[in-house]
C-alpha cells in the first residue's frame, strides 16, 4: 500500500487510473485547479474502495508555489510514495499556428510545469531512494505531423525529460514511467474522432497504467498496439514521411 | 466549452426502431445546463440503451448519454441508504455492495440498466407481487428541468413532479442523482423452488396458493404449447438464502459469481429462430426442469441473459419487439392471459420467451406500469411488418381486460390505445407542462403517444 499523488485527477484517464489504484488498496491525494469538481470523485472512491482520499488545489502554471505545494503534501501525508502527472492541454493546431498564446499555453502546461513540479518530486524521491514518478505523455510526441506537431512537440519534450529522469534515478531505486496513450474515448475526442477501432476506453488505459506501475514498466504504450503502430511510423524515412498526409 | 454531438443511428435493445439522432455525452452538470440553454431542439436522456423500443430515442433531435455520470455520492452502512449519480449501473451496485451484505431492493431481468433509467421506467423485478417497483425504495432524486434548475423531488417535496418522473420516460427532465434504499442480505445466493405446471390452470392455481410464501416468483411459459398443454410452465420461486442454508463448499457467502461471459459475435441468421427451433428449445426446457429445490447464485437467477454479451443479436438484424401486458385482478386476468396464449400459439409467432408474474398494487406514478393482477411478457422476433397488426390485436385484448402494456418495452403502441391504458395521461401532461412548458424534453415515443408535439 502506497500514498500516491495524482496531478490533474478530473480527466477520464485519471479517474479510471485512480479507481484501479484504489482497488489495489493505495491511498490517494487528488489535485485539480478546482477541488470542488474533485469532490464527486473523492466520494465515489471512498465509498467503492473504503480508502482515504485527500483533495488539494494545484495550479500547474503557478510555478512559484510548486515547492510549497509539494512539501505541504509530503508533510500532511507523512511521506509520499508516488506522483502521477495526468493533466495536459491540447489546442487546435490551426489556431496554435497563428496564435502564439495558444501554443504557449500548451508548452507551459504540458512541458514547463511538468519540469517544475517533477524536478521537485525527483529530488524528494532521490533522497528517499524509493518512489514512483509517472507522467502521461502521448504517442503524438513520437513523431511530428502537420496535424498536431505543436501539441506533439510539447509531449516529445516531456517524454525526453522523463527518459533522462529515468536514467538519473534508476540507480536510486526510483521508478520513472512514461505513459504514451493513443486515442482515448474522452471529452477531448468525443465528437472529434469518429467511431474508430483504435479509440480506447479510458478504463482500459487506467488499468494499463495501474498495472504498469505494479510491473515497474519504463515506457508504457496503451493500448499495447500503439507500440507496433509507432514503431512502424518511426521507421518511415523522413524523405517519405514529409510527403505524407498524417 | 460546449460539448459536440455525434450524429448516429441509434436503437434500443430490441434493435427496432433505428433512428438518426444527435448524441451528446456530457460529464458535468454545468455542461448539461449549457446544452439546455444554448442548443436548439428537443432532448431526451439515454442511459445505456437497455429500454427495448424508442423510449430513449429522439429522431432528428438530441440524445444525452448519461453514462459518464456514474459516481457514488453517499452510503450509510447502518441504514443501507445509497445516493449516487443517475448513470450508475445496477451491476456496479451489486458488485460494490453485495460483498458488504446489501442488495438491490428491486432488480429487473438485466443488471445493465442505469439508476436513472430504473426510475424513469419505474422498473420491476421478480418481487413485483411482494415489494412493488423500484420507485418504492426511492427516497428522493434531483431533476434538472428545462430551465436549468435542479429540483429535489420526493414524496414530500415537489411530490407532483416526483410522481410524474417515476415511470415518466424522461419527459420531465434529466434525473441527476437519486437516493434509495438497499436491502440487507446474508448471501449472494437464492434458494429457489422449481415446480412444473402442466397447463395455465395449474399455473394459476399454484400462483394463487403459494405466491405469498416467496419473495421472488416468476413462471416461464412454453407459449407454443396448445390444447390441454396450453400455458404449461416452470414456476421458479425463491428467497435470499440465509447463511445457514448454504452448502459448506461455499467459502465466501457474499461474493458475487465470477464474470465469465460469452459474446454473441454477429447477428444470427433469420432462420435460426423459427417455430421448430423454438418449440424444440421449449420442449427441452420443460423436460429438463424437474420439480426441485436449488441454491443458485443471484445473477443466474435474476439476470440469466446477462452472461451473453449482445444476446439481442440472437434475433437477427431486424431485431425483435418486447410486449409486456398487465391484466388486473378484478377483470378475470386468467381469461385474458389464456386468450393471449391461444393467439400466440395459433399465430405461431414464435415467442422465444414468455414470462408470467403476479403484480402487486399500482403506485402513484402517473405513467407507472404495474397494477394488481398478472403480467405476461413476450419477446417476438421481428420478421416482417405483419407483426404489427397482430400486436394491435393483442392491445385490444389487453384494453378489453382493463390492462395496459409496459412503455419501457413498447415500440408501436398507438396514441388512442395508450390513452385508454394510461388514464392518468392528462394529469401527467399538467405536471409536464408546469416543469417543461416548451417541450424541451421529447422523444420518438412521446411524440408517437401524443405526449409531446
Amino acid at each position: 500500500m502506497a500514498k500516491i499523488l495524482i496531478l490533474g485527477a478530473t480527466s477520464s484517464i485519471a479517474q479510471s487510473t485512480a479507481q484501479k489504484l484504489a482497488e489495489n488498496g493505495h491511498d490517494l491525494i487528488l489535485t485539480s485547479r478546482n477541488t470542488e469538481d474533485l469532490n464527486t470523485l473523492k466520494r465515489d472512491l471512498s465509498i467503492r474502495h473504503q480508502i482515504d482520499v485527500k483533495l488539494k488545489p494545484f495550479d500547474a502554471l503557478d510555478f512559484d508555489h510548486h515547492e510549497a505545494f509539494f512539501s505541504n503534501v509530503v508533510e500532511e501525508t507523512g511521506g509520499l510514495d508516488g506522483i502521477l502527472l495526468m493533466y495536459g492541454a491540447m489546442a487546435d493546431q490551426k489556431v496554435a499556428e497563428t496564435d502564439f498564446e495558444a501554443s504557449r499555453q500548451m508548452i507551459d502546461v504540458n512541458y514547463t510545469s511538468a519540469v517544475s513540479i517533477l524536478n521537485i518530486a525527483a529530488n524528494y524521491f532521490e533522497k528517499k531512494r524509493h518512489g514512483i514518478i509517472c507522467a502521461v505523455s502521448s504517442v503524438a510526441g513520437d513523431r511530428g505531423r502537420k496535424s498536431n506537431y505543436i501539441y506533439g512537440s510539447t509531449k516529445a519534450g516531456l517524454s525526453t525529460y522523463m527518459e533522462g529522469l529515468r536514467n538519473r534515478l534508476h540507480e536510486k531505486g526510483v521508478q520513472v514511467m512514461t505513459v504514451k496513450p493513443g486515442m482515448v474515448d474522452t471529452k477531448m475526442t468525443y465528437g472529434v474522432v469518429k467511431d474508430s477501432p483504435l479509440l480506447a476506453d479510458p478504463d482500459k488505459v487506467g488499468k494499463d497504467i495501474a498495472d504498469g506501475i505494479q510491473k515497474k514498466k519504463d515506457v508504457l504504450y496503451t493500448p499495447w498496439f500503439w507500440l507496433i503502430i509507432m514503431l512502424v511510423i518511426k521507421l518511415i524515412p523522413e524523405k517519405l514521411f514529409k510527403r505524407m498526409n498524417l | 466549452m460546449l460539448s459536440k454531438p455525434v450524429k448516429q443511428a441509434l436503437s434500443g435493445w430490441g434493435q427496432y426502431p433505428v433512428e438518426s439522432c444527435y448524441v451528446y455525452r456530457p460529464e458535468m452538470i454545468k455542461e448539461l445546463q449549457t446544452l439546455l440553454s444554448e442548443r436548439d431542439g428537443s432532448f431526451i436522456s439515454y442511459g445505456v440503451g437497455r429500454s427495448y423500443g424508442d423510449t430513449a430515442l429522439n429522431k432528428g433531435g438530441n440524445v444525452i448519454r448519461m453514462d459518464r455520470f456514474n459516481h457514488f455520492l453517499d452510503f450509510n452502512e447502518e441504514t443501507g441508504m445509497l445516493t449516487c449519480e443517475s448513470g450508475v449501473l445496477l451491476e456496479e451496485i451489486i458488485d460494490v455492495f453485495l460483498p458488504r451484505g446489501f442488495y438491490l431492493p428491486v432488480t429487473p431481468g438485466t443488471k445493465f440498466v442505469t439508476v436513472g433509467g430504473a426510475i424513469a421506467n419505474d422498473v420491476h423485478g421478480k418481487n413485483l407481487h411482494k415489494d412493488g417497483t423500484f420507485s418504492e425504495y426511492v427516497q428522493s432524486f434531483e431533476l434538472l428541468t428545462a430551465n436549468g434548475e435542479v429540483l429535489l423531488c420526493s414524496r414530500e417535496e415537489n411530490a407532483d413532479v416526483f410522481w410524474a418522473t417515476v415511470g415518466g420516460i424522461g419527459l420531465t427532465g434529466i434525473i441527476l442523482t437519486a437516493t434509495f434504499q438497499l436491502i440487507r442480505v446474508e448471501s449472494a445466493y437464492i434458494d429457489v423452488t422449481y415446480e412444473r405446471a402442466r397447463n395455465i390452470d395449474e399455473a394459476f392455481e399454484k400462483f394463487i396458493a403459494h405466491d405469498d410464501d416467496y419473495k421472488y416468483s416468476v413462471a416461464w411459459i412454453d407459449c407454443l404449447a396448445s390444447g390441454d398443454s396450453l400455458g404449461r410452465s416452470v414456476l421458479m420461486r425463491g428467497d435470499h438464502a440465509k447463511r445457514e442454508d448454504l452448502p459448506a463448499s461455499i467459502m465466501e457467502p457474499l461474493k458475487p459469481a465470477n464474470k465469465l461471459k460469452a459474446t454473441m459475435p454477429i447477428h444470427a441468421p433469420s432462420f435460426v429462430l423459427n417455430h421448430w427451433s423454438i418449440a424444440a428449445f421449449n420442449e427441452l426446457y420443460y423436460t429438463v426442469n424437474k420439480d426441485a429445490d436449488k441454491i443458485v447464485e443471484q445473477s443466474s437467477f435474476f439476470h440469466p441473459l446477462d452472461s451473453i454479451n449482445d444476446w439481442n443479436k440472437l434475433y437477427g438484424k431486424k431485431g425483435f419487439v418486447q410486449y409486456q401486458a398487465v391484466f388486473p385482478k378484478n377483470e378475470n386476468p386468467k381469461a385474458g392471459i389464456t386468450k393471449m396464449l391461444e393467439m400466440l400459439s395459433k399465430k405461431k409467432t414464435a415467442s422465444f420467451l414468455a414470462v408470467l408474474k403476479s403484480s402487486g398494487p399500482a403506485n402513484d406514478g402517473l405513467l407507472s406500469f404495474p397494477m394488481e393482477g398478472y403480467t405476461l411478457a413476450l419477446d417476438i422476433p421481428l420478421k416482417d411488418d405483419s407483426l404489427f397488426p397482430f400486436l394491435r390485436e393483442l392491445d385490444e385484448l389487453v384494453v378489453s381486460h382493463g390492462g395496459r402494456v409496459y412503455l419501457a418495452k413498447d415500440s408501436s403502441l398507438p396514441q388512442d390505445t395508450f390513452r385508454k391504458m394510461y388514464p392518468k395521461w392528462e394529469e401527467f401532461l399538467t405536471v409536464k407542462r408546469k416543469v417543461d412548458p416548451n417541450d424541451r424534453f421529447s422523444s420518438s415515443m412521446s411524440r408517437r403517444l401524443g405526449l409531446t408535439d
